[in-house]
């Protein structure tokens, strides 16, 4: 029980230096009060919008988003990670390749998404995917490649047939790069969503940021940017567990 | 154990290169030597001289550039069951408990039995190697020796008529080392395999073998071939025995003499005792 007080207490203590830390920048008269909202104000605004503006329609709207954007996203870059990773030859050409478009922001890319996706719905999803799946492939490839042959080698002496080899040996060596594309995947499209929904979008927490800022509603704009925060930790957390139990048998440090 | 059984491998004027920029780079070059049925072949040469490039080729790893790799009179063709191999590496599956790693080869279509059998003989190796008590762990939670047992255990599971070992207790203690080598020679006493081992220790090859290659520095050749004197079973004290200290100067000698005609050539390495 004190424990777990503890333990909760420092959980929440990084948070509530936090808010201590933005009153005094408030306080300290260093700043235009206009220019920051003090944290209850944004409080009051986080209910007003929960209760009266459909923000969780918002987050909804976002989360599915991201959520489409990177399953398709990891779904493609699963099996093209794997290949340039697993074949040499194949890593040679298209190594340059991958790098090439993984360090194109996706931002610049959104004119011309408007252009050949126009500015519905698939044009925000084509643009996270595109972020998830290159920062995917990257992870995946890294990975495999560098999976030990000897892994493969004893499978052999054992009189495993190909097949065996790729569904007993290279299958769960390869899961680990999976859930860590995720991961990476999920991060950089929450980071990647603003972007997204700035292709004329109604509803989502970018698209609320967006129009907040029309306005100049600085409270609106730091609910916005405290639910993306809060949305993709609870889901790096999620998969955080889902890691820690498929992946029990990695050595890590500190356990 | 006898050194008179039929000859099961034969190297025949094997040679194995491998294409460099700078041209072809003999690795092993003209070798030629039979293990026979219950033979236990250690080779012994300096570090890096193709040792193991000899035992890859018999598991199936590389195919010789020139000569033949028989096994029963046919050509080595790939890796198979038949021949257990260990590493240094252990090689242990960190993504399977202790228990599954042994039965990772019975679940292979190649040696399929059904899992009342499967169990049988996981409990049977369990015991042997003293894993018992981390059945249900993961290797990571395994010390080196015992992730060597482990490999052995796995390797036993299968029933391989051959078990080829690439300096498997390189990495462990002197300790943990000298009770591998005896633990190995316990097991073999119980079922007994055709071995081959490469080493570079002097003592580990006497201690355990019925026969010794030594082989040259790169590219590897037959230096010489030796009987060891002693019959299994086996224990420390055959140590202090003056045969085993005669043979251990006539080997070392030959080695050392090697591993100066290598020098220069590859980076040094110490010899264990």
């Amino acid at each position: 029980m004190k424990d777990g007080l503890r333990r909760s207490l420092l959980v929440l203590s990084p948070w509530l230096a936090l808010v201590a830390v933005w009153y005094a920048v408030r306080l300290s008269g260093l700043v235009n009060p206009a220019l920051v909202p003090a944290p209850h104000a944004v409080a009051a605004r986080f209910a007003d919008l929960l209760w009266n503006q459909g923000l969780l329609t918002d987050v909804a709207v976002s989360t599915r988003r991201v959520f489409v954007g990177v399953a398709v996203g990891i779904a493609l870059a699963v099996p093209v990670g794997f290949l340039i990773g697993w074949f040499r030859a194949a890593r040679q050409f298209a190594d340059p390749v991958v790098n090439f478009f993984r360090a194109l922001p996706p931002i610049a890319l959104i004119p011309l998404v408007i252009v050949y996706f126009g500015v519905d719905e698939p044009a925000k999803i084509v643009i996270l995917i595109y972020a998830s799946f290159f920062s995917g492939v990257i992870v995946m490839m890294e990975g495999v490649a560098q999976t030990n042959p000897l892994f493969v080698r004893v499978a052999h002496t054992l009189g495993a047939t190909p097949t065996e080899v790729f569904g007993r040996v290279i299958v769960p060596l390869t899961v680990p790069h999976i859930l860590t594309a995720l991961r990476v995947a999920l991060g950089v499209s929450w980071a990647t969503l603003v972007a997204s929904e700035l292709v004329a979008a109604q509803r989502g927490l970018g698209s609320m940021i967006q129009n907040a800022s029309t306005y100049f509603l600085l409270d609106v704009i730091y609910v916005g940017i405290i639910c993306i925060g809060l949305v993709a930790l609870l889901m790096d957390l999620a998969l955080r567990r889902l890691s820690a139990r498929f992946l029990a048998w990695q050595e890590r440090a500190g356990s | 154990m006898s050194a008179s059984g039929l000859p099961r491998v034969r190297f025949d004027h094997v040679t194995l290169a491998f294409d460099t920029p700078k041209g072809l780079l003999p690795v092993v070059e003209d070798v030629s030597y039979d293990i026979r049925e219950g033979d236990f072949v250690a080779v012994i040469g300096p570090s890096g001289c193709g040792k193991t490039t000899m035992m890859n080729m018999l598991a199936g790893f590389q195919a010789p550039t020139a000569g033949r790799v028989l096994l029963d009179g046919r050509p080595v063709t790939g890796p198979g069951p038949d021949r257990g191999v260990m590493f240094q590496e252990y090689g242990v599956f960190p993504w399977l408990t202790v228990e599954e790693n042994i039965a990772f080869g019975l679940t292979l279509k190649a040696n399929r039995v059904p899992a009342r059998e499967r169990a049988e003989i996981c409990r049977r190796y369990l015991d042997l190697m003293g894993l018992a008590a981390f059945a249900q762990s993961y290797p990571k939670h395994l010390s080196g020796g015992m992730r060597q047992r482990l490999a052995l255990a796995r390797a036993y599971a299968v029933r391989p008529q051959f078990l080829l070992m690439d300096e498997p207790f390189g990495a462990l203690d002197a300790q943990t080392r000298s009770n591998m080598q005896n633990l190995l020679l316990e097991i073999l006493a119980v079922e007994r395999k055709t071995v081959m081992l490469i080493t570079h220790s002097v003592e580990e090859a006497i201690y355990l073998a019925s026969r010794i290659v030594i082989v040259t520095a790169r590219p590897a050749r037959v230096r010489e071939i030796v009987e060891v004197p002693f019959g299994y079973p086996r224990d420390e004290a055959i140590h202090e025995r003056p045969e085993f200290g005669e043979l251990r100067s006539h080997i070392r000698d030959l080695v050392m003499d090697e591993y100066r005609a290598q020098q220069g050539q590859v980076r040094p390495v110490s010899f264990s005792e």
